[in-house]
C-alpha cells in the first residue's frame, strides 16, 4: 500500500527523528570522534538528563527544555570530573582502549542502577503544552513532540559546529585531536583542552535527555538501545566531523522510518545497523571522515 | 612449561565432577555450579580475543545466543543428542566469528568493538522474526527423558559444562604458551610493529576470533535445556556481555588463570547475591567493583597476587 | 531457722508442682509445633522489566499472608514467605527454586510473574510432584499436562485466542459489519501470543487482514507505524502492546488522526494509574481486554476491602496506586492455595493438588474453578471500553463508569459506543 502521502510523511518523520538522534550523538562525536575516548556510557548520561527534566517537570512544572539548558553546566562539571578520573587512571599511563572502555562500561552500570534505585523501573513522562499537538500541512502531519527536538537538535549541532570552527577553544579541540604536540607549542595545554571537550560532550547530554523525554516515556535501561545507534551515527558520519554526524543521523532516521513504514517496524533497527556494518566494510572513514 | 595441560589433570577434574554427582544430592549446587562454569567458559573465550589480542568484544550475547539457537534448531529438527548440539553450536558461532572478523578486523580495534555491538542487534532482530525457533514468544523446551549414566539431567548438564570449562581453559593455556599466543601478545602491544616484523596479524586475529566465538557458542548450546526455555531476551541478555568482560578484567587479562579466578569469584558472588541481597544492589556492586579494579588493579587479581609474591 | 522451714516441703506442694510441670510440658510441645511456620517459597520480579507488576503482586501476597496470620494461620501455624528476586530473568529461576526446595526446604512453592519466569520452574516442580500455582502464565502446561499446575488468570482453556475473542465477537456483531482488520504489536512474548490468537479469531469471523506487522519494543516513534496503518484504511485496529508502546500507540493515533470503527485489543498498561492519568480522555472509546474493573457487576465479596488495604500501602511500596491489574489475582492465587491446605487438612502435595483440581473456591475475584490443564475451566476475560473520561484526575478511575464491561454478557455493565469515533466527541 505504497502511496506518495505515506512516503512524504515517512521521510519527514525520519528527518525529524534524525535531528533528535543527532542531538544524542553529538556527545559521542566530541568524545569519540575527536578525542578517541570510547565513552559508551554517554547514552546513560542522556537518560540522566531525561530524569533531571522529569524531576523538575514533576516538582515545579518546569518545561523540559529549560531544565535541559539549566542543567547543562552541571553536566559539564560532571563530564570534567569523569574525564579527570579517566585521564589520571588510563590515558596518562598510555593504556587506553581496553581499560578505558571497561571503565566507561562500569560507569554505565553505576549510573543506570543508581537511577533505578532512586526512581524505580516505571516509565516517566513529562507534560508540556506542545506535546500531543500536531501541525497539518496538506497530507503532511508534523507532531510538535518531534518537531521541537528536531529544531533543538539542529540548533545544537550548528552551535557546536560554529564553536569548533570559530572560537579559540573550539579550534584548539579540533587541533588536539590532530596534533597534540603542535598544540602545546602554540601555548595551549592539551590536557586542559581535552577536559573541556569531554565536559562539553557530556554537557550536551543534558539537553539531549530533555529532548528524549519529550518524544517518549523513559526508564533507566533504554540507554542501552541507543549505544549502538549513536556509535553507528558517529562512525557513519566520519570521525571528527560534526556536520557528518548530523547528516548520518538524518540518514539513519530516514532509513528507520522508511523501513518502519514499508517493510515492517521489526526490521528498522536491524536496517540501521546493517548500514553501519556495510559502512565499516566499504568505507570505514565514514561519509565525511578525515 | 608444559604446553598441553596434562591429560591426567583434565580427566581428573572431570572424573572428580562425576564422582561428586554420585555423592551430592543437593540440586541447587548443580544449578549454581552450572552457571559459574558457564561463565568460566565465556570469560576464558572472551579473554582469548580481549586479553591476549587486545580486541574488545561487546557481542558475547550474539555468539552465546547463536549457540543456543543452533542447538534449538537441531533439537526441533532431529532431536540430536546434546554433544552434537554443542559441536554444532560451536561451529556456527565460530563461523560467525570468522565472518565478523573478516569484515572488521582489518580496521582499528575500536571499530571491531562497535561492529560486535551492531552484530548483537542484527542477530537478535533476525531471531525475533524467525517463528520456527519461537521468535519473540520463545519455545518451552522439554528435557529428554533418557539420561546417560547420571541420576538426573541437571547432574548431566553439570558434568558437560565442567568438561567444557576444563577444555576451554586448556585451550586458552595452550594458546598462551604457543607461538600463536606470542603473536597475539605482539598484536596487543603494538599491532603496527608486529605487522612490520612479519607476524601474520590478520590470520592470527581471525584465529582468535573463531576460537573465541566457537567456545562461546558451545557454552550457549546447553542453555535451552538449563532453563527449559528458549527466548531472545534471556539468550541475548546483556549480563553475558558485562560478565564476560568484567570477569577477565577483575581476574587478570594476561593469563589463562585470570578469567578462571574472575569467573569463580564474581560468579559465586552473583549466585550468592541472587539468593541473599536480592536487589539492584547486586548490579551496582558489579559496576563499582569493575570500575575499582579497572582503575586500581589493571592487571586484576592475578596481577595483584603477582605483585605481592614478587615483594616477598 | 528458715532453712529448717524450707526443708520440709509439703507433699501436696510437691505433687502439685510436678503436675504443673508436666502440664506445661504437655502444652509446650504442641505450642512449639504450632509455632513452626508453614513456609511458602517463590521467585518474584522485584527488579528488571517486570518489576512494576512483580512488586505489586508481592504486596498483594503479603496482604494475604498478614490476613491469614491474623486469623490464626493455616492449620494453626503461621505462614512465612521465603522469596528471592528473579530480576525478570528466566536464567535465575532454576537456581532460585532448587535453593528454595533443597536448601530452604519450603513447604510449598508458587510461581513468579509471567510466562517466561514460570517456564524454567516447571521441570523442577514436576519432577518432585509439587503443587504449583501460576501467576499470569500463558500455556506453560501445554507440553507437560501436569495435573497440579493451576494458573490464576481467567484465560480459560484457550489462552492465546481468549485475549481477542471478545474483541472480534463485538466487531462481528455490529451493523454494518466491519470487514478489514489491522494487526499490530510489539516483538515480545505476550504480544506475539495475543496476535497469534487474534489471527485465529479473524479467520473464524472471516475478516480481511490489511496490515499485519510487529515493531521492536525499543521503538521511539510510533507515528510511521500508525500512519502506515491509517493508509491501509482498516475498519478494525487490534493492538497487542506493553505499557510504553501502549502509550506510544495511543498518542500517535491521536496525532495522526487514526479513527477506525473499532480500536484497541490487547493493550497492557492502559490499566495502570500512571498511564491513565497521562492519557486521560485520549483513552475514550478504546476497547481493551481486562481481568477485573471496578464495575458494579464485578463487586465480589472482599475485593473492595482488599483494594483499600492495598491502596493504603501502595505508595510506600512504590507500586501502581490503584492496583486493579495484577494484585487482586496474586491475592486470589494465595487464597486458593490457603483454602485448599485448610480444607484438605494436610501439607501433602498430592492431597492438596487433588483438592484444588476438584473444588471451586471463593476468592476476591469471584468463584474460581480449574479445568484439566490447569487453566480456568471457563474463561472470564472481560472486554472493556473506556468511556466518559474527563481530565486526568486519578480518582475517576477508582470507581465505576469509566471502564465499562461489554462482554461476556453475564458481566456486562454498559453499552458499547460504536464506532470508535463517536466516543471522541
Amino acid at each position: 500500500m505504497f502511496s506518495v502521502d505515506l512516503l512524504i510523511n515517512a521521510v519527514v518523520a525520519g528527518i525529524l527523528l534524525g535531528g533528535f538522534y543527532a542531538a544524542v550523538s553529538l556527545g559521542i562525536a566530541m568524545t569519540f570522534g575527536l578525542l578517541e575516548v570510547v565513552n559508551i556510557a554517554h547514552p546513560v548520561f542522556v537518560i540522566a538528563g531525561a530524569y533531571a527534566a522529569y524531576m523538575m517537570n514533576a516538582a515545579v512544572g518546569l518545561d523540559p527544555l529549560l531544565t535541559g539548558l539549566l542543567f547543562t553546566p552541571i553536566f559539564y562539571a560532571l563530564g570534567v570530573a569523569v574525564y579527570r578520573i579517566y585521564y589520571a587512571s588510563f590515558e596518562r599511563k598510555g593504556e587506553q582502549s581496553l581499560r578505558g572502555l571497561v571503565f566507561f562500561f562500569g560507569i554505565l552500570f553505576i549510573i543506570e542502577v543508581s537511577l533505578v534505585l532512586i526512581y524505580g523501573v516505571d516509565y516517566r513522562l513529562v507534560e508540556a503544552p506542545y506535546i500531543g499537538r500536531s501541525l497539518l500541512i496538506g497530507p503532511l502531519g508534523i507532531a510538535f513532540r518531534l518537531l521541537v527536538p528536531f529544531v533543538v537538535g539542529v540548533v545544537l549541532t550548528l552551535a557546536l559546529y560554529l564553536f569548533l570552527g570559530k572560537t579559540f577553544y573550539g579550534r584548539a579541540i579540533m587541533g588536539v585531536s590532530q596534533d597534540a604536540l603542535a598544540l602545546r607549542l602554540m601555548g595551549a595545554d592539551p590536557i586542559q583542552i581535552k577536559t573541556i571537550a569531554f565536559g562539553l560532550g557530556i554537557a550536551t547530554a543534558s539537553l539531549a535527555g530533555a529532548l528524549l523525554i519529550i518524544i517518549a516515556p523513559v526508564e533507566p535501561s533504554i540507554g542501552r538501545e541507543y549505544i549502538g545507534r549513536v556509535f553507528a551515527i558517529t562512525v557513519l558520519g566520519g570521525m571528527g566531523s560534526i556536520g557528518g554526524t548530523l547528516v548520518a543521523a538524518l540518514l539513519l532516521g530516514v532509513a528507520e522510518s522508511l523501513t518502519s513504514t514499508f517493510s515492517g517496524p521489526s526490521w528498522a533497527l536491524a536496517v540501521s545497523f546493517g548500514i553501519l556494518l556495510l559502512a565499516l566494510a566499504i568505507r570505514p572513514s565514514g561519509l565525511f571522515g578525515r | 612449561m608444559k604446553r598441553t595441560l596434562p591429560v591426567a589433570v583434565v580427566l581428573g577434574i572431570v572424573g572428580g565432577g562425576m564422582l561428586l554427582t554420585g555423592v551430592v544430592e543437593n540440586r541447587y549446587f548443580y544449578f549454581a555450579a552450572y552457571v559459574i562454569l558457564q561463565y568460566i567458559v565465556l570469560s576464558t573465550a572472551w579473554n582469548i580475543l580481549g586479553g591476549y589480542t587486545g580486541y574488545v568484544n561487546f557481542g558475547t550475547p550474539a555468539f552465546f545466543a547463536l549457540g543456543a539457537y543452533t542447538a534449538t534448531l537441531l533439537m526441533l529438527l532431529c532431536r540430536a543428542p546434546l554433544l552434537m548440539l554443542i559441536l554444532a553450536g560451536g561451529l556456527t558461532s565460530g563461523l560467525l566469528g570468522l565472518g565478523i572478523g573478516y569484515l572488521t578486523l582489518r580496521l582499528k580495534g575500536v571499530f571491531f568493538s562497535i561492529a560486535t555491538l551492531a552484530l548483537t542487534v542484527v542477530l537478535q532482530t533476525l531471531i525475533i522474526n524467525w517463528e520456527f525457533v519461537g521468535g519473540a514468544k520463545g519455545i518451552s523446551i522439554v528435557r529428554p527423558a533418557a539420561i546417560p549414566v547420571f541420576r538426573n539431567y541437571v547432574q548431566y548438564l553439570f558434568v558437560v559444562m565442567l568438561s567444557l570449562a576444563v577444555g576451554s581453559v586448556a585451550i586458552a593455556r595452550w594458546i598462551e604458551y604457543s607461538w600463536i599466543g606470542r603473536g597475539l601478545a605482539a598484536i596487543r602491544d603494538n599491532e603496527e610493529a608486529a605487522e612490520c616484523m612479519g607476524v601474520p596479524t590478520l590470520r592470527l586475529k581471525l584465529f582468535a576470533t573463531v576460537v573465541s566465538g566457537g567456545l562461546m557458542g558451545m557454552a550457549g548450546a546447553p542453555f535451552p535445556y538449563h532453563i527449559s526455555l528458549i527466548e531472545p531476551l534471556s539468550a541475548f541478555n546483556l549480563d553475558y556481555a558485562v560478565n564476560s568482560l568484567a570477569m577477565p578484567m577483575i581476574g587478570g587479562t594476561t593469563t589463562w588463570l585470570g578469567p578462571l579466578v574472575g569467573a569463580l569469584l564474581l560468579g559465586s558472588a552473583q549466585q550468592a547475591a541472587t539468593v541473599t541481597i536480592s536487589s539492584e544492589l547486586n548490579l551496582l556492586i558489579v559496576g563499582v567493583v569493575l570500575v575499582a579494579f579497572v582503575i586500581l588493579a589493571p592487571n586484576g587479581i592475578v596481577g595483584l597476587v603477582q605483585r605481592v609474591l614478587k615483594r616477598m | 531457722m528458715r532453712r529448717q522451714g524450707m526443708q520440709r516441703i509439703d507433699t501436696r506442694t510437691l505433687v502439685g508442682a510436678l503436675i504443673a510441670a508436666l502440664a506445661v510440658v504437655a502444652i509446650w510441645r504442641p505450642l512449639v509445633q504450632a509455632a513452626q511456620p508453614i513456609r511458602i517459597g517463590f521467585g518474584m520480579a522485584l527488579t528488571g522489566g517486570l518489576a512494576a507488576n512483580g512488586k505489586a503482586a508481592l504486596l498483594a501476597m503479603e496482604i494475604w499472608r498478614d490476613d491469614v496470620n491474623k486469623a490464626g494461620g493455616l492449620l494453626g501455624r503461621p505462614v512465612e514467605f521465603v522469596y528471592y528476586d528473579d530480576q525478570s530473568k528466566p536464567a535465575t529461576v532454576p537456581g532460585i527454586y532448587t535453593k528454595l526446595l533443597d536448601v530452604d526446604k519450603v513447604d510449598f512453592v508458587v510461581s513468579g510473574y509471567g510466562t517466561n519466569l514460570i517456564a524454567p520452574a516447571m521441570p523442577i516442580v514436576i519432577e518432585r510432584g509439587l503443587v504449583f500455582m501460576g501467576l499470569f502464565g500463558l500455556a506453560n502446561n501445554e507440553k507437560f499436562n501436569y495435573p497440579y499446575y493451576f494458573q490464576i488468570a481467567p484465560n480459560g482453556p484457550n489462552p492465546s485466542a481468549e485475549f481477542s475473542r471478545g474483541f472480534f465477537e463485538l466487531a462481528a456483531g455490529q451493523h454494518p459489519r466491519p470487514t478489514t482488520v489491522a494487526l499490530v504489536g510489539a516483538d515480545a512474548e505476550y504480544p506475539h501470543n495475543a496476535l497469534a490468537g487474534a489471527r485465529e479469531n479473524v479467520k473464524k469471523h472471516d475478516f480481511k487482514v490489511v496490515y499485519d506487522q510487529t515493531y521492536p519494543p525499543s521503538t521511539v516513534d510510533y507515528t510511521p507505524i500508525v500512519r502506515a496503518i491509517k493508509a491501509a484504511n482498516p475498519d478494525i485496529v487490534f493492538v497487542a502492546s506493553y505499557p510504553p508502546d501502549s502509550v506510544g500507540m495511543v498518542l500517535a493515533a491521536h496525532e495522526v488522526g487514526l479513527k477506525p470503527r473499532l480500536f484497541g485489543g490487547g493493550m497492557v498498561g492502559l490499566q495502570f494509574a500512571a498511564f491513565q492519568t497521562k492519557l486521560g480522555p485520549k483513552l475514550n472509546g478504546i476497547v481493551n481486554y481486562d481481568f477485573w474493573v471496578p464495575e458494579p457487576t464485578l463487586n465480589f465479596p472482599g475485593i473492595n476491602e482488599f483494594l483499600q488495604r492495598y491502596q493504603g500501602r501502595a505508595e510506600k511500596a512504590g507500586v501502581d496506586p490503584l492496583g486493579h491489574y495484577l494484585p487482586p489475582w496474586a491475592h486470589a492465587m494465595m487464597q486458593v492455595l490457603g483454602q485448599a491446605i485448610e480444607a484438605a487438612k494436610s501439607l501433602d502435595q498430592k492431597t492438596v493438588g487433588e483438592y484444588i483440581r476438584t473444588h471451586e473456591f471463593d476468592t476476591i475475584v469471584g468463584q474460581v474453578k480449574f479445568g484439566p490443564n490447569g487453566e480456568w475451566a471457563k474463561a472470564r476475560m472481560l472486554l472493556v471500553q473506556y468511556q466518559n473520561i474527563t481530565g486526568t484526575d486519578i480518582g475517576q478511575f477508582a470507581g465505576p463508569g469509566k471502564r465499562v464491561v461489554l462482554l461476556p454478557e453475564e458481566w456486562r455493565s454498559g453499552t458499547a459506543i460504536y464506532p470508535y469515533g463517536e466516543a471522541l466527541k
